[in-house]
């Protein structure tokens, strides 16, 4: 076991999978001389060279777009978007190109592509620094989508996304990086399952990324309730992991599905209507969702934190479906 | 008319010799430049010390050292035309005419700001000074700027859109298209290019094959012209001349203004793509002293005259912190407010 941050974890993906494999390398905006916008890429510079941590200028769908192409001509490149709300200039290429090229090339051509990203509101950026459009993402068939919420998930998702032969988007919640704990030295993880984050048996609160945290937060204060939460990383949001979600409404019979996308559309409705699909009759309870509020998120801290699900509003909707 | 700047007699950047020339206006605009500059200035240095202090949140990004641009293009326009601008934008939104104190109070997140608290630094707005923004997406004004103008275009009014946005912007597809369509439809769009060397971390020269901004919007049959960023005389002059194409013309215009930023790209950048004896060397061509200095040398400014000025801007700041301090907190009640226009039309 060793102490680190949720971002060296980071870091040190990038440096085993830089060494690991000559063909991997990071580009994106200010990855090298600034040192990365929130510092992930710091020190990759010095250590690999401008080759292989690549500045570019500010040209979100070319450099998307060039990673595809380096993808197809043999490379491994893992492309930094310095934030979600960036990728939206560069979504024609992820989603025209990266997520349909292997389908509609007649399964010729496939784009072994990393997208990395931060998300996520809660530090006062307002509304155009402040979206989670992970569901979006997680409506395109052809990608895969990750929400690393774990230390073990910073440190070790990359890797099998790299050896992935499709596109694959690792969203980063801005909230994370500073977050510090143990790591084991040799974990291994995969990019298939959801995961069990804290056992329980009354209800079950799904949730992912910079949300996890004030999820179990918001378990541990129902147990003054009684209420014996079961709480679940979805930790893959496409493809779900459906069989762990239904394995956990079987054994609780009530459900809450914490989001920080718009409630309309969301990630948590899919999650929702799977389970109204596939777990009806387990149900005891009509399921429930906290999102965000539908308003672009405002500045001011106060509506801020009112826009966005909290371990209060957590705790809130549990008692509900729980009767309490 | 103005002319563009000969191939080849690109400035040399860093920016040539600091003028010491008289400066050659009465001295109401003289002394309104100064005003204006040091108004960004002082507003700028207190809203650093009130971030550190906790009660100005999210990024804040400074303009310190670039008030020469924001002073001589202000002055230039109508108070009909139309500014759009970046998340950089303190010092044009103050000068445009929104309040000194409704800026800080939207730093603060108070409802008495210019966006009610919801906008923050990056996105500052105000209807009636025709204000469109604080826009925080590089390069995502520039369609709007050509919108603005072809509105006025499609109903016969004859005004003009000041568009501002740093040089990293010249590397988005949104430029590109935006210089040529405002070139191909003729648009009345004022580009003002804010080239202070550097997009975050990334240099111009490591940025762009062709660092030479003019010939960008030479490919797009757009006039252009590079100026001192740095002198606040050169930069009204140009804007000046360049303002009066674009308004009798009806066409496109592209000045970039090379200039520089003092601190850091916003309040969480450790600098580590640049060394300060650079820096050193941009400070010696600060606009507000150099200017100063050349007031003082003609005679148009005493010591005393710039210590009252100074004082008497050091209250407005004050006032406008107090304002903010003593602003309201918008109830939480209204969140959803303004998603959509109520019936009835706007709430502004
Ligand atoms: C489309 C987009 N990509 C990335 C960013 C992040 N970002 C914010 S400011 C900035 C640098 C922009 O530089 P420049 O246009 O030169 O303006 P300056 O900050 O120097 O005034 C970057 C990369 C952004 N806001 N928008
Ligand atoms: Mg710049």
């Amino acid at each position: 076991m060793s102490r680190t941050s949720y971002r060296e974890a980071l870091r040190e993906a990038l440096r085993e999978a830089l060494q690991r494999d000559p063909h991997v390398f990071l580009m994106g905006e200010d990855v090298g001389k600034y040192g990365g916008t929130y510092a992930v890429s710091k020190g990759l510079l010095e250590e690999f060279g401008p080759e292989r941590i690549r500045d570019t200028p500010l040209s979100e769908l070319a450099f998307v777009g060039v990673g595809i192409g380096a993808a197809l001509g043999g490379m491994r490149p893992i492309i930094e978007v310095m934030t979600v709300n960036f990728s939206l200039l560069a979504l024609d290429q992820i989603v025209n190109t990266a997520a349909a090229l292997r389908h509609m090339s007649g399964g010729q051509f496939s784009v072994p592509l990393v997208i990395r990203m931060t998300t996520g509101a809660g530090r006062q950026l307002a509304a155009q620094h402040s979206h989670s459009l992970e569901g979006w993402y997680a409506h395109i068939p052809g990608i895969k989508v990750l929400a690393p919420a774990t230390l073990e998930d910073a440190r070790g998702m990359l890797w099998p996304a790299l050896l992935d032969p499709d596109p694959v988007i690792l969203f980063e919640h801005g909230q994370l990086y500073n977050q510090e704990g143990e790591l084991a030295n040799d974990m291994v993880v995969d990019i298939h399952s959801a995961r069990v984050r804290r056992e329980g048996h009354d209800v079950s609160l799904i949730a992912y990324g910079g949300l996890l945290g004030k999820t179990l937060e918001a378990a541990e204060r129902l147990t003054a309730d009684g209420i014996d939460a079961e709480v679940i990383d979805l930790r893959v949001l496409r493809p779900l992991d459906d069989a762990t979600l239904v394995a956990s409404v079987g054994k609780t019979h009530r459900v809450v599905i914490v989001d920080e996308g718009w409630t309309s559309g969301s990630l948590a409705a899919e999650v929702m209507a799977r389970l109204v699909e596939q777990a009806f009759y387990e149900l005891d309870a009509p399921p429930a969702r906290v999102c965000c509020a539908e308003v672009p998120i405002p500045y001011a801290k106060h509506l801020e934190d009112a826009a966005l699900p909290q371990v209060t509003t957590i705790v809130a909707a549990a008692r509900a479906v729980c009767g309490k | 008319m103005s002319e563009q700047n000969a191939p080849g007699s690109a400035m040399a950047l860093p920016p040539g010799p600091i003028p010491t020339t008289p400066v050659p206006f009465e001295s109401s605009l003289a002394l309104g430049l100064l005003t204006d500059m040091l108004r960004i200035r002082r507003l700028e240095e207190k809203s650093a010390e009130l971030y550190g202090a906790g009660k100005i949140r999210g990024f804040l990004h400074l303009y310190i050292g670039e008030e020469a641009v924001a002073a001589g293009v202000m002055r230039a326009l109508k108070p009909e035309d139309a500014v759009v601008a970046t998340y950089r934008e303190h010092g044009h939104a103050l000068l445009r005419g929104v309040t000194m104190r409704s800026i800080m109070a939207e730093m603060f997140g108070k409802q008495e700001g210019c966006s009610r608290g919801r906008g923050g630094s990056m996105h500052l707005f105000d209807a009636k000074t025709r204000f469109f923004g604080g826009n925080a997406i590089v390069a995502g004004g520039l369609p709007l700027s050509v919108g603005l103008a072809l509105a006025d275009r499609l109903q016969g009014i004859r005004r003009v859109t000041a568009c501002f946005f740093g040089e990293g912007a010249v590397a988005e597809g949104a430029f590109h298209e935006s210089m040529n369509l405002a070139a191909l439809w003729q648009l009345p769009v004022l580009f003002c290019c804010e080239n202070n060397l550097y997009a975050m971390g990334t240099a111009l020269r490591c940025s762009e094959s062709q660092t030479d901004l003019r010939a960008k919007a030479a490919g797009y049959c757009v006039p252009a012209q590079a100026v001192d960023g740095m002198d606040v005389v050169a930069v009204h002059q140009a804007t000046l001349a360049a303002v009066e194409v674009v308004r009798t013309g009806q066409q496109p215009y592209f000045l970039e203004f090379q200039t520089y930023r003092f601190r850091a790209h916003s309040m969480f950048d450790p600098e580590l793509y640049r060394d300060k004896a650079e820096v050193d060397r941009w400070k010696e061509h600060g606009p507000i002293h150099t200017y100063t200095a050349r007031l003082k040398a003609q005679g148009m400014l005493t010591e005393e005259q710039f210590q009252a000025l100074d004082a008497q801007i050091g209250d407005e700041v004050d006032k406008a912190v107090e304002y903010a301090e003593n602003g309201s907190w918008e109830p939480v009640a209204n969140l959803l407010r303004d998603v959509h226009t109520p019936a009835g039309g706007s709430t502004a």
